[in-house]
């Protein structure tokens, strides 16, 4: 044969994801089974369950993000149906506005949010969190949403108008309907980093308030990985069981050349 | 009419709320005061020291870190990503379905964890950490994105235009660099810049695959900085900087996607 066939060239990217990617996982998953001597051990999950700081922290993390995704969603759905709108929004430059900040590093944005509030001369705290998480996010919700809708066929709209549908009606019952792919995945979008974020409530409560993500940083540096990883496994888990909601085919389905 | 301009208003409002934190920044990068929110009149000063060296040593060397991170890590990602590209185009059935989902991984999982794991795999193989394990890290997080530019491309290509070229004489080096690499190249630029903006953009996976070398980007800088209280106020100028570059790259790639679209 003349050729080597061309799907060996995966091969290495294999066994670079196998190295990189799966590899650190599994660790992830030992240590947090473990103890600090590498013998098989429940004491990690038994700890966090039951030490109440670490469970504060657990439940108000969810709280967090559950608050921050519910706000991304009612403010984001809104603003994603107006711009998908040809009658009430023609200009392709606010979508782009709307996407440029996904761009801008994370910690950038969100000291630009603690500059914000010392300029309006607010106290960081929580409402600074869920400002500044909010802030962040947002475009995560915007843009997925958007994209179905402006993908969807407008002549189901018209559809339901010509059979005497109520504009109220018409979006509870087809514009919602149809547009439920791009709000699972904004969903995904917004709760998976603000469940795992631990810079951001750092900065913007000055350290008054920890999340989850603060809680691993710190068992990590102080060398406690075992615990660490078991409080990493905790958050995949949360994250899977979210990733449920999503169907990835859909999103790969919609794979274009281009980012935006 | 009426509909209209509350649904532009609620748009503007929403925009506008999305960029006062980066606009006062920009405009307090013209003025000298140590704490932002005091205006000390207006200067060009802080730009004037970003470029002529005024600042001190360990900002710039992190502002050289994280381009040349950057840069290494989109270099080797996009050569990766293409040959990984071409072989995952070429698989079918199981094997193909197993590559995709790895593929998907690094993009699903948050940071955090792609950071800690890959720590936690450094210090259990032994590896020192420093510039090596941040570029390993940034080319796993980042390859995945640049095959997913390139794949439309490939899927876009004729059917057995390889096969074609062997035909017609060329060698398989020859129908990949003649034939295949030409037509995929627009995938591998996007690829390319795409990885470069997430490698500058990423925190903290580098901020746990670092070590405690010393080693510093932007990101992991201005974290440190902002830990120990108030911010060095040439970061604002270099924030906007930042913003603009951003846009610009913004603009080049949205420009290629609409142009791609139109051919």
């Amino acid at each position: 044969m003349r050729t080597f066939k061309r799907s060996y060239w995966s091969v290495p990217y294999l066994i670079f994801m196998l190295m990189f990617v799966v590899m650190p996982l599994v660790m992830i998953a030992i240590y947090s089974f473990t103890d600090a001597s590498g013998s098989f051990t429940l004491a990690n999950f038994k700890r966090f369950f039951t030490t109440p700081e670490d469970l504060h922290t657990f439940a108000y993390s969810i709280e967090v993000a559950l608050i921050t995704t519910v706000l991304c969603l009612l403010l984001g759905y809104p603003a994603a149906w107006i711009l998908s709108n040809a009658k009430l929004n023609r200009s392709k430059v606010t979508v782009m506005l709307f996407i440029l900040p996904m761009w801008i590093n994370m910690l950038i944005r969100t000291l630009a949010t603690v500059a914000l509030f010392d300029f309006l001369r607010l106290p960081l705290g929580e409402g600074a969190l869920i400002f500044g998480m909010v802030y962040n996010f947002l475009p995560f919700m915007i843009y997925p949403i958007y994209n179905t809708l402006e993908k969807m066929d407008k002549s189901y709209i018209e559809a339901a108008q010509d059979l005497g549908a109520s504009p109220a009606k018409v979006f509870t019952k087809v514009t919602v309907p149809l547009s439920i792919h791009g709000v699972l995945s904004g969903i995904l979008m917004v709760f998976m980093p603000t469940i795992s974020t631990f810079a951001i409530s750092e900065l913007l409560t000055l350290n008054k308030v920890k999340l989850l993500g603060t809680t691993i940083q710190e068992n990590i540096n102080n060398g406690m990985w075992n615990y660490g990883s078991t409080i990493a496994l905790i958050m995949l888990l949360i994250i899977g069981v979210t990733t449920l909601f999503s169907d990835s085919e859909d999103k790969r389905d919609n794979e274009s050349g281009g980012l935006i | 009419m009426m509909k209209k301009f509350f649904a532009q208003a609620y748009v503007w409002i929403l925009l506008i709320i999305l960029y006062a934190p980066i606009l006062i920044i920009a405009i307090y990068s013209f003025t000298e005061a140590k704490v932002l929110g005091n205006w000390t009149g207006f200067s060009f000063n802080l730009y004037r020291n970003v470029f002529s060296g005024g600042l001190n040593n360990s900002l710039v060397r992190a502002i050289e870190n994280t381009l040349s991170i950057g840069l290494i890590s989109a270099f080797l990602s996009t050569i990766l990503g293409t040959i990984s590209a071409i072989g995952i185009h070429n698989l079918r059935g199981r094997k193909r379905k197993v590559m995709t989902f790895l593929n998907d991984i690094p993009m699903l999982n948050p940071d955090i964890i792609t950071g800690i794991s890959l720590f936690v795999l450094f210090v259990a193989l032994g590896i020192s950490q420093g510039y090596m394990t941040v570029v390993l890290a940034h080319v796993s997080f980042c390859t995945p994105y640049v095959i997913l530019s390139i794949m439309p491309k490939l899927r876009q290509l004729p059917a057995n235009i390889y096969e074609a070229a062997l035909d017609l004489g060329a060698s398989p080096s020859q129908a990949m660099r003649k034939v295949i690499v030409p037509q995929i190249r627009p995938g591998m630029i996007s690829g390319f810049i795409l990885a470069f903006t997430l490698s500058i953009d990423d925190f903290a996976v580098t901020l746990f695959t670092k070590g405690n070398g010393g080693l510093e980007t932007l990101s992991t800088y201005i974290y440190a900085d902002a830990r120990k209280g108030g911010l060095t106020p040439e970061i604002r100028p270099i924030m906007t900087l930042i913003f603009i570059a951003v846009l610009i790259l913004l603009i080049i790639i949205n420009f290629r996607s609409i142009k791609s679209t139109k051919k």
